[in-house]
């Protein structure tokens, strides 16, 4: 099966894994706001969806009734009715823009996975492979080049919609998101700065960043969420404001603006936008856990080399490929919690406060935080 | 009125750093989470429905069976949105309830009209018609939701008063005191 894989030409396996990805991230998201219409009802002692079942499917027992009560099938029927449901276009607007506004949302949704790295195996010579769609050198830089094209999205949308409150939404989410880029991005050098060692090659690869953090010994195996704490917060932070989540959820904020800058969408477009926004959560936990979490790594200071000599698993590529898999995706799913979790915990902030924070204190603490590492790192590096 | 100085405190540093304040926060939320539901899971589970609850209006009978109105139409009268439409009609001769002299031919309660207010049950000299504790009213139409004298008797049942106060006054007269 291996030997009949591998001899595919290169293209149609290309295509093959990218559909694979796209296949496992589409549904994700979309059970991302099944869970987090639970999480919100569990946190706010509501039973949450518990009704949606397919008749026959009742007839099953024990599971049938389990499933229905975790609320299972109301992702098909939300996701059919986006399907069937009326399209109106408002008269106001401009249809082309209108409509290339959520096409435009899922492009940097989906091509920032080609990037991130979601497992490893060991090949027979016990190297260590890392599974990704491309483990391109330039991982993290190409991450925030694409993932920040997302904000077109937004703002075509808003513009494109023709009336005040998308237009408002618009303007806030390009403020917003530019920002919180420059503080994300400064939080992220110190890592940069910790595994490129002098004389050796530079690489911005995820996938060595992950190797950075499985290496052994005490501090060879310590994730950077402990070693670099104030980069690991100031990263989280930003995340939550660049993947517009609550306590920044100033593009959207119904609050004060309707519903922002989907407020004239309905329907499938306006599902796009929220499967995109799922999207962006997913990839951007997934860099969070392979820069701070030790990507698929089961433990802080037990490698996936480690935990496969000890499961016996080191000759046994597609097993514990998908083990790492597994474990990439447990990370994922606990900081997809904490989003949802935080989401319940702190109220939003004002459009001032947004600005405040990140201009006057993300930023400066960014800077603070790079000179006082850089200066660290040369110091132990020399 | 005195005026009470306040003394503001300033923020202390972990107030104002807020993520120590965050992460408190988190835990009452997590408490939550794994705090048992308050929901009452309607169709399934019903409420408890306390004494005193104004729910459908109803007609009820004494506990000999026989219907308590004489449908003298005063809650036909007083009712608010005129929900109430009775056709009044004679107890037959040969009746065993004859004395009575005056029962209801046709009662409907309009529940599209009525604002279960409860004057009808307080107007009622006979204490015929109460609000109960039926309080899910459904249809398809606008004449289902209209209740008719039977459903009005289903829904009510009987009273197990036993004032029985037309048989004494019957009595009251064969022994000739008419009042």
């Amino acid at each position: 099966m291996f030997d009949f894989y591998f001899n595919l030409p290169f293209w149609l396996r290309s295509v093959l894994q990218g559909l694979a990805v796209i296949f496992v991230i589409f549904p994700l998201a979309g059970a991302c706001s099944l869970a987090e219409r639970k999480v919100s009802a569990w946190i706010q002692g509501r039973p949450g969806p518990n009704r949606a079942i397919p008749f026959w499917f009742a007839w099953v027992p024990v599971l049938g009734p389990l499933l229905q009560r975790l609320g299972v099938f109301h992702l098909m029927a939300d996701g059919a009715k986006f399907l069937f449901k009326e399209e109106p276009v408002p008269g106001h607007v401009n249809k082309f823009y209108f409509i290339l506004a959520p096409v435009i949302a899922m492009i940097p949704a989906f091509s920032t996975v080609t990037v991130v790295p979601f497992g490893a195996y060991f090949d027979p010579s016990h190297r260590l492979i890392p599974l990704a769609l491309a483990n391109v050198d330039i991982g993290i830089l190409a991450i925030f080049a694409v993932s920040s094209l997302g904000v077109y999205s937004l703002i075509l949308a808003g513009w494109a919609s023709n009336s005040k409150y998308p237009f408002l939404g618009g303007v806030r989410a390009s403020a917003q998101l530019i920002s919180y880029e420059l503080a994300m991005t400064l939080s992220v050098i110190p890592v940069f700065l910790w595994i490129n060692a002098p004389d050796a090659p530079a690489t911005l690869s995820l996938a060595t960043v992950v190797e950075f953090q499985s290496k052994p010994g005490f501090w060879g195996g310590t994730w950077f969420i402990f070693a670099m704490p104030l980069s690991a917060i100031i990263f989280m932070i930003s995340l939550f404001a660049e993947t517009n989540r609550q306590p920044f959820d100033m593009p959207e904020s119904e609050a004060d603006l309707v519903g922002g800058f989907h407020t004239e969408y309905g329907a499938f477009k306006w599902s796009l936008f929220f499967v995109a926004e799922y999207s962006h959560m997913i990839v951007g936990s997934a860099v969070f856990t392979l820069l701070f979490l030790g990507g698929w790594n089961p433990l802080p200071w037990l490698s996936l080399a480690k935990f496969a000599e000890l499961v016996h698993l080191v000759d046994q590529p597609l097993i514990l490929g998908l083990v790492s898999i597994g474990i990439f995706l447990g990370k994922v799913v606990v900081l997809l919690f904490f989003f949802m979790w935080v989401r319940w915990t702190v109220p939003r902030f004002r459009y001032d406060q947004v600005m405040k924070l990140g201009w006057q204190k993300l930023l400066p603490l960014a800077i603070f935080n790079l000179i006082a590492y850089a200066i660290g790192i040369a110091v132990i590096q020399k | 009125m005195a005026v009470i100085p306040l003394e503001r405190k300033p923020l202390t540093l972990s107030e104002r750093a807020y993520l120590p304040q965050i992460a408190s926060g988190l835990k009452t939320t997590l408490k939550h989470l794994f705090a048992p539901n308050v929901t009452l899971e309607y169709p399934e589970q019903r409420p408890a429905i306390p004494t005193g609850y104004r729910g459908v209006p109803t007609l009820v009978k004494d506990p000999h069976g026989r219907e308590k109105c004489v449908s003298c139409q005063l809650c036909e009268f007083v009712c608010p949105p005129k929900a109430i439409r009775i056709t009044p009609g004679e107890i037959p001769p040969d009746s065993a309830t004859a004395h009575v002299e005056k029962g209801p031919q046709a009662f409907d309660i309009d529940m599209l009209r009525c604002i279960y207010c409860g004057l009808c049950q307080e107007v009622c000299p006979e204490e015929a018609i109460f609000l109960q504790q039926q309080y899910s009213m459904v249809g398809y139409t606008r004449e289902e939701m209209v209740n008719h004298k039977d459903r009005l008797y289903e829904l009510g049942g009987t009273l197990p008063d036993q004032h029985f106060k037309w048989d004494k006054k019957k009595a009251a007269a064969e022994h000739g005191n008419a009042h």
